[in-house]
């Protein structure tokens, strides 16, 4: 089995340096994208079928073609890598910066190629403090060498490449909330279009990209599109970075074909629950995601099937609720997140949540009424997609639609006994 | 005023972007990293370099989970409160960090050593419950674990 990934990483996390990853065959793809051209580059990564892993899974390829080309293109263009995993549940990306960020900066270098972005900013999560230092040696050591700077690698094209740390905010991971923090401001959305690829990071046209889909993009360039696709067990290409965590027995990130079951994950690579403890449920991609039960364990992880099973894929790192855990009590935890991160920008968003919020902690505290049930369905159909300017009212209602459908009954408990079924000493 | 260090950092920050006020989160972190805390005059002072307004400058400042417009201790430890973490025994980590150091959430202790904070999942949920002490990241805590921590920040 293959893992192109996280072939490089270190089992002691340690760094993987310059010396090492050139080694390891690393810059190689990055000298046969400069003679490649452009076109040919992103052609390349259309036919491989590369979709975005920051959780939307937009086609990569398609989204770079959107991007204006040749001597009249406005100038700068620029290259984003987002790294700012503040999805909760999330530690994919994280594995990949601390332990290759020259596979980042490569991916980087052939995405900058294909766009002909001038300018590449890393924004990066302020409290990845290890992933910040390595980053900057990655990118002193790719700079001393000239893969970055002017001229790199001699072919004639710039590509200045810069560590932007965040203040720490979850609307920064946002395509167009991080372009504004990146311009200096509230992490507030814009309206689409203009779409960052024609106008984006300081009205210029602009690429955002995910760590692991940028991490991907060397590989697909140097063993080519076929391969790639060979990879995966389902037409979803590639490998995909996943996790688990909740009271299983290994929580973890594994590196395995796209599309491999979610029982194989949580049976296998997770060892399963904790003893003692029975699974109920799992959020399969990230707290913005729709529960799945016992009956979706058979699901290929890839984002046709998850969204076939009602769910979605999102960043492949599941939260699994366990008996032990009260369904309730774990809604309100992630939409007390939401509520908290929500930028205030759209009413059903800051509105909604904190409406959600405090209903949910009424339910858990014993204090709800029928009623609440119903009108938390409806706060999530006022939080639907096309009613707020970003996804993130839509992604909070996943978790809150799909408790209410497959956990009723403890919400209902909550309601006829006046008190949480879990919580100690009832 | 800002310090000739935190200006001269400032400034090199300023060339990496086409506009000033970009520079924003990066002042307000440089500023931070040399006082702990960003100041109503450290605001306005960044507001004069970067030509915007302290108003526009604040805006930003208390948007951000990181950026402290209050003073803090010699230590800050963020506890993640986020699901994996509130799974895995939040309210056990929080509850031990709180009587060990007699204070609450967003308190100081009275010897000024340590600030307690609630912090968004750290991106770490397979090593849950966790917290940052100083930006460095600590998993698996126990109480026990929890006490070997706090006693190597003095």
């Amino acid at each position: 089995m293959e893992t192109p990934l996280t072939a490089k990483i270190r089992p002691d996390g340690t760094m993987v340096d310059l010396a090492a990853y050139e080694r390891a065959g690393g810059y190689e793809a990055a000298r046969k994208a400069m003679r490649m051209s452009p076109a040919e580059i992103t052609e390349e990564v259309k036919k491989s079928n590369l979709r975005g892993r920051g959780g939307a899974g937009f086609p990569t390829g398609q989204k770079w073609s959107f991007v204006p080309l040749g001597p009249d293109a406005p100038r700068p263009k620029y290259l984003v890598a987002n790294g700012d995993e503040m999805e909760p549940g999330t530690f994919k990306d994280r594995v990949l910066l601390e332990g290759d960020p020259h596979g980042l900066l490569e991916g980087m270098i052939v995405a900058a190629r294909a766009i002909e972005a001038d300018r590449g900013y890393i924004f990066l999560r302020g409290e990845y403090t290890d992933a910040a230092e390595r980053l900057e040696r990655a990118l002193q050591e790719a700079g001393a060498k000239g893969y970055l700077g002017k001229n790199i690698f001699g072919s004639g094209s710039d590509f200045d490449l810069r560590l932007h740390l965040s203040g720490g905010r979850y609307m920064c991971g946002e395509e167009t909330g991080l372009l504004n923090a990146l311009e200096g401001k509230r992490a507030n959305p814009r309206a689409k279009p203009p779409f960052p690829q024609v106008s984006g990071l300081f009205g210029k046209p602009t690429i955002v990209q995910n760590i692991e889909t940028l991490s991907n993009v060397p590989h697909i360039i140097a063993k080519g599109a076929e391969w790639f696709k060979g990879l995966a067990l389902t037409p979803d290409a590639g490998t995909k970075l996943y996790g688990a965590s909740g009271k299983v027995k290994k929580p973890g990130c594994w590196e395995l074909p796209m599309g491999t079951p979610m029982r194989e994950l949580l049976d296998v690579y997770a060892g399963g629950m904790r003893e003692g403890v029975k699974f109920r449920g799992v959020l399969p991609g990230g707290a913005s995601t729709d529960f799945l039960t016992v009956d979706h364990l058979d699901v290929p992880m890839d984002f046709t099937q998850v969204a076939k099973a009602g769910s979605r894929l999102g960043t492949g790192t599941m939260i699994v609720l366990d008996d032990k855990t009260c369904p309730v009590g774990m809604v309100h935890n992630l939409t007390h997140f939401f509520s908290q991160e929500s930028c205030g920008w759209c009413t059903p968003c800051w509105s909604g949540l904190r409406w959600a919020e405090e209903m949910l902690w009424a339910i858990e505290e014993g204090r709800g009424s029928a009623s609440d049930l119903d009108r938390l369905g409806y706060i999530c159909g006022m939080m639907a997609p096309g009613n707020t300017f970003c996804a993130l009212a839509p992604g909070a209602a996943e978790p809150i639609q799909s408790a209410l459908k497959f956990f009723r009954d403890d919400f209902e408990r909550h309601l006829r006994y006046k008190h949480c079924p879990w919580r100690d000493g009832r | 005023m800002l310090s000739p260090e935190e200006r001269r950092e400032i400034e090199e920050e300023l060339a990496h972007y086409p506009v000033r006020r970009a520079a924003c989160i990066d002042a307000l972190r440089i500023v931070q990293k040399h006082r702990g805390w960003v100041s109503d005059d450290a605001v306005r002072d960044i507001a004069e370099l970067l030509g915007t307004s302290p108003d526009d400058i604040d805006s930003v400042a208390t948007f951000y989970n990181l950026i402290f417009r209050k003073p803090v201790g010699r230590h800050v430890i963020m506890v993640c409160d986020s699901v994996s973490c509130w799974i895995m025994g939040y309210d056990r980590a929080r509850d031990h960090l709180q009587s060990r150091l007699g204070v609450g959430m967003g308190q100081t202790t009275a010897d000024g050593r340590f600030t307690l904070l609630p912090v968004v999942c750290l991106g770490a949920c397979d090593r849950a419950p966790t917290m940052i002490v100083d930006g460095k990241l600590h998993g698996g805590l126990s109480p026990q674990k929890i006490d070997e921590v706090l006693e190597r920040y003095k």
